[in-house]
């Protein structure tokens, strides 16, 4: 008897808690770990990745979150530095306890984040980064929906016959995503019958590229093709008109922000071709119309530029992917998560996405597909080739 | 040849600006034996102020340059004499760890203030540039490069023919003797470092329009003003004038004939080779001790 009402409160109590700790973490939202360049050279893509990203998050817990629960971006800056990638991908997952990252912009920094998830058995969602070797090098624990610089050039190849280039220069920041599109043009151009002029290359932080651009004012290439973020797009242009280097640019990697181009550069753009990956411009060619027109509005209403939304797609495609993930593995646990990328099906802004196997096999990561147009920049507008 | 006179007119237009960051840090640490880790941040309120007055309170460029100087001269006194003053007489790794932690509140401050993404400054200079036979130069890194070597020339005459020059050069020489001849050493310390000050801010709002204005911009500024100095001579104003052009020289030459990828390693290998064959640097003159 006096057994008997020791343990019936001791049975309640343990009862109760274990009721409460569940009813808790029901309540509790399901944190997805974000790594951008908020601050240094790549600060403004990072922002308006970052600004897409919230969008969606908003989005989904509008519409109940997802297992029942609220999603919560853990966003983190990476600095445009690779230790730091590294560093706040370590701090998200042991500090935060996040089951799923996306990042970290820059393929640089994103390889530089890698081992970490190696490390801790986490997968990481790719927004922007294109390097080919993010998903050959044999990390299953990558699933990117940028194309890669492979891709992107195989896309570009499409049109090429129309451009009827001659001998391209390349000038890119010497990273690994600047080098990793000249040797991937390049492959693709000598595929073409094109000759490769100069190579050049400039840091990431370089505000001056006046010796590059004479250098290349004296080849007898007819086009230039630029790798790099918007930042320094915009003083290669003004550099480039200043020195009066009269040549078709064409640019790549999609983070070019047109319209910030057009905005910072003035007339110095104008003439210039972009691979892009989304087109705001005319959101009827997007894969997704109607959810792009309503993306565009709401990134509107909060105030934010229009030329982001070259870049900010990626961030919201990225999330609403994880979020599909967390959803199908049904509890928001890394392995789990990994596992469901692999059967994901949906339609972002920038194209179906579905993750196939590439790279060395046993080890491979996830590549999805995107779309690429070549969109020019004419008399201070941005002109959009249609379908 | 073209490409040779082209690199060659790059080089001296980079380089007047150079000068100006290279003058502003070896006076101050010539004078105060202050390591100043905030200069970069100096180049970027300069940078940052004149983009404030042009393109939100709507000030003509050309008045904003002399107001973002002044007010530059004005931030570098009041640094000294917060954080500059009460520090006298103590040890150069004291000051040099405050002076850090100044350089990162300022930069971090520039960061709330204005945001992460980078800015560019509105000017009245034609985008058309000066076209001479086949050399391009743009019209505004002219006006720069003659506003820079104004302000070289005036800094020079402040200090070889003032009354306030040669107590900052007696200052220099020797602190205590300087003192005992009546030289007032706190106003010499608070008007060079705000001289110094002044001189980073007006590279920065020279190189704000030509370039783009962002809250890390004075990092590689500082590096450069550092690597000018070593170059110069600690503390040798013509030193640094011709520092900063050999940099640019070397750096232009660098990537335009040998590897683009290494243009900003070129000034630190002539810093290794020049620190080999005269470790005082190129112009240091004998210094008095004691």
């Amino acid at each position: 008897m006096t057994k008997r009402t020791i343990a019936k409160p001791g049975f309640t109590a343990v009862l109760l808690t274990g009721m409460l700790a569940t009813a808790l973490s029901a309540q509790q939202p399901i944190k997805i770990g974000v790594i951008q360049p908020l601050t240094g050279a790549f600060a403004a893509s990072g922002t308006y990745v970052t600004n897409g990203a919230r969008i969606a998050a908003d989005e989904i817990n509008a519409q109940g979150g997802v297992l029942g629960r609220k999603i919560e971006l853990v966003v983190e800056d990476n600095k445009s530095n690779p230790t730091e990638a590294a560093a706040v991908a370590e701090k998200l997952i042991v500090r935060d306890k996040v089951p799923v990252l996306m990042g970290a912009w820059g393929s640089s920094l994103t390889l530089a984040a890698m081992p970490k998830l190696m490390e801790y058995q986490i997968p990481m969602l790719v927004e922007t980064s294109s390097s080919d070797k993010i998903t050959t090098i044999g990390n299953p624990f990558v699933f990117r929906i940028s194309p890669p610089s492979s891709v992107e050039a195989i896309g570009f190849a499409k049109v090429i016959d129309q451009l009827k280039i001659a001998k391209a220069d390349f000038l890119v920041v010497s990273n690994d995503w600047g080098l990793g599109t000249a040797d991937q043009f390049g492959k693709m151009f000598k595929a073409h019958n094109i000759t490769v002029g100069l190579v050049e290359t400039m840091a990431q932080n370089a505000q001056d590229m006046s010796a590059q651009l004479s250098k290349i004012k004296g080849s007898d290439a007819d086009t230039l093709i630029v790798t790099t973020a918007v930042e320094q797009l915009t003083l290669i242009f003004k550099q480039a008109a200043a020195l009066g280097l009269k040549r078709r640019i064409i640019t790549t990697g999609g983070s070019q922000v047109p319209d910030q181009l057009i905005e910072q550069a003035g007339g110095a753009a104008n003439g210039s071709s972009h691979i892009a990956f989304f087109a705001p411009w005319n959101p009827e060619l997007s894969a997704d119309p109607a959810r792009a027109r309503g993306f565009i509005a709401e990134w509107k209403k909060r105030g934010y530029p229009f030329a982001g939304l070259t870049e900010s797609f990626r961030g919201y495609d990225g999330i609403r992917t994880i979020a599909a993930a967390i959803t199908k593995a049904g509890k928001p646990e890394a392995g789990a998560i990994r596992e469901a990328f692999w059967n994901v099906e949906l339609t972002g802004l920038g194209g179906k996405i579905k993750f196939a196997k590439v790279g060395p096999a046993g080890k491979e990561s996830g590549q999805s597909v995107c779309n690429v147009y070549l969109v020019r920049i004419e008399n201070g507008r941005v002109v959009v080739p249609k379908g | 040849m073209d490409q040779l006179l082209q690199h060659l007119v790059n080089a001296t237009v980079l380089g007047g600006t150079y000068a100006l960051l290279g003058i502003g840090l070896t006076l101050i640490f010539g004078i105060m034996r202050v390591v100043n880790f905030t200069h970069g941040e100096l180049y970027a309120f300069g940078a940052y102020a004149v983009y404030w007055l042009v393109a939100a309170a709507g000030v003509n460029f050309f008045l904003a340059l002399p107001i973002a100087i002044a007010a530059g001269l004005v931030l570098g006194a009041l640094v000294e004499v917060v954080l500059l003053r009460p520090m006298r007489g103590a040890d150069i790794d004291t000051t040099m760890l405050v002076m850090i932690g100044a350089w990162i509140v300022m930069q971090n401050s520039e960061m709330i203030v204005w945001g992460g993404v980078a800015k560019s400054i509105p000017t009245p200079f034609p985008e058309t540039p000066l076209v001479v036979s086949s050399i391009s130069v743009a019209w505004l890194r002219l006006f720069a490069l003659g506003i820079a070597l104004l302000l070289i020339g005036g800094t020079y005459a402040l200090i070889n023919h003032t009354k306030l020059g040669t107590a900052m050069r007696a200052t220099f020489q020797d602190r205590d003797t300087a003192a005992l001849m009546g030289v007032n050493i706190r106003a010499i310390h608070t008007t060079t470092f705000a001289i110094g000050s002044g001189l980073a801010a007006a590279a920065g709002a020279l190189l704000g329009p030509v370039f783009l204005v962002e809250p890390t911009m004075g990092d590689l500024a500082s590096l450069k003003a550092f690597a000018i100095v070593i170059l110069g001579g600690l503390g040798n104003v013509t030193g640094a004038t011709i520092g900063g052009f050999v940099l640019a020289l070397v750096e232009e030459m660098g990537a335009g004939y040998i590897s683009s990828g290494y243009r900003d390693a070129m000034g630190f290998l002539i810093i290794i080779v020049v620190l080999l064959i005269r470790p005082t640097g190129l112009f240091a003159r004998a210094e008095r001790v004691g």
